[in-house]
């Protein structure tokens, strides 16, 4: 009897979370037929934003990659004095509202920011510019890559680690060969949700990078800018940042990405 | 058996003893009442950003004079809100940046009579109080690698701003190309006139365009302005509607006839706007 009452009340919350989730997108769906999507994709505006789409989330989720592996790795396995305090900021980029991250990117990097002096100084500017797009889209999606990697790091069993080191394999080769492949499915997962993240980012981008179409002006930027003038136009668009990211998503997910992913319990011939 | 990072019991523990503890408080401070009488009614006033000084001042004198209402208002781009009422938002009054967005919802049906235009407002060029561009007149606009932000086409400022550029074009003393040229050095196309006053403010921008009543106040400190030959300038019409099915119309005709006062015509002159006196 209890089991019974307990599927029926999984079921029913499955339900709700998934008509939550799918409406919205199957209302999307039916408003575009086929023909107008590819009618829209001869539109050099449209054909900007989603080349700029593309670059910029790729370069940011690189970026990501590139600099959130290292500190995933540090907080997932040393303890040192402050780690709170980092693990706070690290946090933080979550749950600040996109425009006022913006404003804070623009008081740290703008012309006359905290760093962008220095910069200016240098002879190059990040606000207005396709790099402070990647930049904005770094800062926001940054978490979203490294609290997954870092508990699915954190997670993988002592004792590999520990027999690699035992066989005097050297930190990198255990980093690469042990750690990493077991720590697969949380790599992946973070390095999908903070591309979509990268992809989806709009607050920061307009208030730090601005809006200008061929240079800073990104789909979720050009939905907001028709929505305000063609919705027809903006839902349209709308629905190819969808299949954009549906794309990006499953490309993620379905790439091994080579040697950095072999199954750790591949068969081996014996020696 | 241990994964590479085992947190203690206790640590776990007090983590979550604090973790709840800021839920209480943070709720708590939510449900804070406040210390005045609960409103009986409420009137929502969708209007341009470049409204949001004077019309906040008539709101609170609104709520001064009648006891029991609560005025709030909601201040974009004049376009988003046109956008928003026409799907449906639930306003009692539209005061616009100017005639095309008013015209637009007119023709949708969705206003509740005519529209009557309260105030002139003027354009005005901006630059940061540093004058990183070193910019000494408005022939300087077009000089190569001034970054200029203005608002988009569809804004209100933007089509305004893009208009004084043909109007400036065509003066003595400015060649032809002018518009061109100073178009050229857009970097940004912003969605409402707070965020082209806020980026020169924080002289991310070399140059803005914005209402003379946006400087006003605290952004007057931050900015040098740049007056345009009345020759060139466009006058900005500012309507304002009754929306149709309006929740609160009685208190919406109680703004308007605050805003034809002379109470209102004093704020609206405060702020640098051109009151249009006349029959309501």
């Amino acid at each position: 009897m209890r089991s019974v009452a307990l599927r029926v009340a999984v079921a029913l919350a499955t339900g709700l979370m998934l008509a939550l989730l799918a409406l919205p997108l199957a209302a999307l769906l039916v408003r575009v037929p086929p023909q107008r999507l590819a009618m829209r994709l001869a539109d050099p505006v449209v054909l900007d934003a989603l080349r700029l789409s593309l670059l910029t989330s790729l370069a940011a989720t690189a970026a990501v990659v590139a600099l959130g592996l290292p500190l995933a790795w540090l907080l997932a396995t040393r303890r040192f004095r402050g780690k709170r305090l980092l693990e706070l900021l690290v946090d933080l980029p979550m749950v600040l509202p996109p425009t006022l991250a913006g404003l804070a990117l623009l008081l740290a990097f703008g012309r006359a920011g905290l760093a962008g002096r220095a910069f200016a100084a240098l002879g190059f500017s990040l606000p207005f510019t396709t790099a402070g797009v990647v930049v904005a889209q770094v800062f926001m999606s940054a978490p979203f890559f490294i609290v997954p990697v870092r508990a699915g790091l954190a997670a993988v069993e002592r004792r590999y680690v520990d027999a690699a080191a035992a066989l005097r394999a050297d930190p990198l080769r255990t980093f690469f060969g042990v750690l990493l492949p077991l720590a697969r499915p949380a790599l992946l997962a973070g390095t999908a949700m903070s591309c979509a993240r990268a992809l989806g980012e709009f607050g920061a981008t307009i208030t730090f990078a601005g809006n200008l179409p061929g240079v800073t002006q990104t789909m979720p930027l050009a939905v907001y800018v028709a929505m305000q003038t063609d919705l027809e136009a903006a839902v349209t668009l709308s629905v190819m940042l969808l299949v954009l990211s549906c794309t990006l998503l499953v490309a993620l997910r379905v790439a091994p990405l080579g040697a950095l992913w072999r199954r750790p319990d591949a068969e081996r011939p014996a020696r | 058996m241990s994964p590479l990072e085992a947190s203690p019991p206790r640590a776990r523990r007090s983590r979550l003893a604090v973790a709840v503890a800021s839920l209480v408080v943070a709720s708590l401070i939510g449900c804070a009442r406040p210390a005045t009488a609960a409103p009986v009614r409420t009137l929502t006033v969708f209007a341009a950003a470049s409204l949001a000084e004077p019309f906040t001042e008539l709101g609170h004198m609104l709520d001064a004079e009648q006891p029991g209402l609560k005025t709030r208002f909601s201040f974009a781009g004049s376009q988003q809100l046109a956008a928003q009422i026409d799907q449906g938002s639930a306003a009692d009054l539209f005061a616009s940046a100017d005639d095309r967005w008013m015209s637009y919802l007119a023709g949708r049906g969705r206003l509740a009579g005519d529209a009557r235009t309260f105030a002139h407002n003027r354009l005005v060029v901006i630059v940061p109080r540093s004058n990183p561009a070193r910019i000494g007149r408005l022939e300087d606009l077009s000089r190569r690698g001034v970054k200029l932000v203005l608002g988009a086409a569809s804004v209100p400022v933007g089509a305004y701003s893009r208009e004084a550029l043909r109007r400036l074009s065509r003066q003595a003393g400015f060649p032809p190309d002018y518009g061109a040229r100073v178009l050229a050095n857009l970097v940004s196309e912003e969605e409402n006139v707070k965020s082209v006053l806020a980026k020169v403010e924080l002289a991310e921008a070399d140059a803005g365009m914005v209402y003379r009543s946006d400087v006003c106040g605290q952004a007057a400190r931050h900015v040098r302005v740049f007056e345009l030959p009345d020759s060139a300038n466009v006058i900005a019409h500012c309507p304002i509607a009754v929306v149709r099915g309006a929740p609160d119309e009685p208190d919406a005709r109680a703004f308007l006839a605050l805003l034809g006062s002379p109470a209102g015509y004093a704020i609206l002159e405060r702020c640098h706007l051109i009151p249009v006196t006349g029959a309501p």
